[in-house]
């Protein structure tokens, strides 16, 4: 059996609205395995973001645990999970989220100036990484001058650029038409069975979903179903 | 993990964003330095001669006022204390050339007096020359070049305080020698006080004040207080004092200078603080989403603050430096203007380096309250806002 690299214990999230405490994971539990290819979906208000948001580190439970590749994630301060994002996790957001005054190759450089690479190693990661979402040419263009697809595309190569475990994916092609969705739905097959990377993707499209190897359905904060 | 150099592609991105309100902003921000320069040029050009005032020279003026005069016969007097190693009268001329609103520096001297001021260099011949002639001159550089004179030309000046006892228009003085100096601008004329004093019909043997050079400096005070107690009771009593204080006291005169134009540069750097503050909270607010995404890829709360600060610094600096710079351009075009009125008209480079640190300070406080915001930034709560 291949070891879970993220594994959930008891997950609890709650939100405060003044007084009012409102409940949105419900003691999760939840093994992914490395290489997995997981969907998370459900309606709105189910919990679908807030558990990428605390796999991902961006978020802090109010209880329970995760553990990813080993790393005890809930208990790490604000500092050691910034550096611990920046070596272990690659995000893709809805709406691509690049720094507009950037070019997409300064834009998937990003991450790399968080580590020791010189700036002509660093360049020359970047324009890997956007050949190999196809975006070879488009390297000195800004966002404002790409289109949706390409814009996410840049996203991905962004998140790849530093070769992280885990892929977390927020609705990645929800503002995209079919085509261009489909494109990213095929690259993220790609790093999946090729790269070996794991990816964890909300989505409300099930046409994405059917992409992955597992659909876990989540409703009032706790998983209600599984397929695969 | 990388230093802090990292964050300098986003650093210099941000200059990129909206260039319009960076513009207004900068813009804003080079007018408040380039006042400060100006005002701070004003400041040094109404005290600077404090600073050039020497240690060893005791000045002594009518007790009054220093635009009383005195006696011709103090000088013999003062220049009879044991503890004088010389002394020279200085009269202001009130000097006119061609216009009455070019008005010039001229004072009626001693012969001696070039032997007190080693920082004022009259080459040995020209001061033979001017020794030896009562209507010959000695003239700063920077008056020769403006008007374009040289040694050897006869120059009508006029007074408009002396009239001469055969009422001809003008003194004609001859260029003997053209002097420079070290720490002052050279734009005075010196002539002779025998060749001045005997022209005048009336006002004669009076002179403007004593400058006396001291055997020992140290001694400024006992010989100030024995010359002043020389002159007691007499029909114009004395107050000496060293030429510092005397400077000092010339520039008190002009009122609380200082306090002044502290209160303007203070009211416009206030006013800079808050387009500047406004100006970074706007900017902090609407990359809520883009500080929240290099939170996301591993930036940590330290460097988005710092990143959020430099760039608060760095437009400050920016505008600082060519507020001061422009200042200094109009300070150094006018001083040759201005340096009958204003001898001193430039900014000093304690000012300058003052201005920068100003500007280091308040970009530090404009950028304060929105690098704090961006480092307390919610990741997870910042992206739902995109």
């Amino acid at each position: 059996m291949t070891p879970a690299l993220v594994e959930v214990r008891g997950l609890r999230k709650e939100y405060r609205r003044g007084t009012e405490v409102v409940p949105v994971l419900d003691g999760l539990d939840l093994d992914i395995a490395s290489g997995d290819y997981l969907a998370l979906m459900g309606p709105s208000g189910s919990g679908k973001s807030t558990l990428l948001n605390l796999l991902g580190g961006l978020d802090q439970p109010t209880a329970g645990s995760i553990r990813v590749a080993g790393v005890a994630i809930e208990g790490l301060s604000s500092n050691e999970l910034a550096s611990w994002r920046a070596r272990h996790v690659g995000f893709i957001f809805q709406m691509y989220n690049l720094l507009p005054v950037l070019t997409a190759r300064q834009n998937v450089e990003l991450p790399l100036l968080l580590t020791r690479a010189s700036q002509a190693e660093r360049q020359r990661r970047a324009e890997a990484a956007l050949s190999l979402v196809g975006l070879a040419d488009r390297a000195n263009h800004k966002p404002g001058e790409l289109s949706g697809g390409q814009e996410q595309r840049v996203g991905i190569a962004r998140a790849i650029v530093t070769d992280p475990d885990l892929l977390l994916c927020d609705e990645p092609t929800g503002d995209l038409d079919r085509k261009s969705g489909d494109q990213i739905l095929d690259l993220f097959d790609a790093l999946n069975r090729e790269a070996g990377k794991t990816i964890i993707m909300v989505t409300h499209d099930p046409r994405a979903a059917a992409r992955a190897r597992r659909i876990l359905y989540l409703d009032k904060g706790a998983l209600v179903r599984e397929e695969r | 993990m990388a230093s802090y150099f990292s964050l300098l592609p986003l650093l210099s991105a941000a200059f990129y964003r909206h260039r319009a309100r960076l513009f207004f902003t900068i813009a804003s921000i080079v007018v408040a330095f380039m006042l400060f320069g100006l005002l701070g040029a004003v400041r040094f050009a109404l005290t600077g001669g404090v600073e050039v005032a020497g240690q060893d020279r005791i000045i002594t003026t009518a007790k009054v006022s220093i635009i009383e005069s005195l006696p011709r016969s103090y000088l013999t007097q003062v220049r009879q204390l044991a503890e004088v190693r010389q002394a020279s009268s200085l009269s202001w001329f009130g000097g006119i050339y061609q216009d009455p609103r070019q008005q010039l520096v001229v004072f009626a001297i001693d012969p001696n007096y070039f032997g007190m001021y080693p920082q004022i260099q009259v080459a040995p011949a020209g001061l033979l020359a001017w020794q030896s002639e009562r209507s010959a001159a000695v003239v700063g550089e920077a008056l020769a070049t403006q008007y374009g004179w040289k040694v050897g030309d006869t120059i009508p000046l006029k007074s408009n305080i002396y009239r001469r006892k055969d009422n001809a228009p003008s003194w004609p003085i001859q260029i003997a020698a053209i002097y420079r100096a070290d720490d002052q601008p050279a734009n005075t004329i010196f002539i002779h006080y025998e060749f001045f004093n005997e022209s005048l019909g009336t006002r004669r043997d009076q002179i403007g004040w004593v400058v006396s050079q001291l055997k020992h400096p140290h001694l400024a005070a006992t010989v100030s207080s024995e010359i002043d107690a020389l002159f007691a009771n007499s029909r114009q009593e004395t107050k000496t004092s060293t030429e510092k204080a005397v400077a000092q006291s010339f520039a008190n005169q002009i009122g609380n200078i200082g306090a002044i134009l502290t209160f303007i540069v203070t009211a416009v750097f206030f006013a800079m603080l808050l387009v500047t503050a406004n100006t970074m909270a706007q900017s902090v607010r609407e990359r809520t989403p883009e500080l929240a995404v290099l939170k996301t890829v591993g930036f940590n709360d330290g460097a988005v603050m710092v990143l959020v600060l430099a760039e608060s610094l760095a437009i400050t600096l920016v505008g600082a430096l060519l507020g001061l710079g422009l200042a200094w351009l109009i300070t150094s075009a006018l001083e040759p203007r201005l340096h009958a009125v204003l001898p001193f008209f430039r900014i000093p480079l304690p000012a300058l380096l003052q201005g920068v640190g100003v500007a280091a300070a308040l970009g530090a406080a404009a950028g304060a309250v929105p690098a704090w915001l961006a480092m307390r930034l919610k990741i997870a709560t910042a992206l739902r806002a995109v």
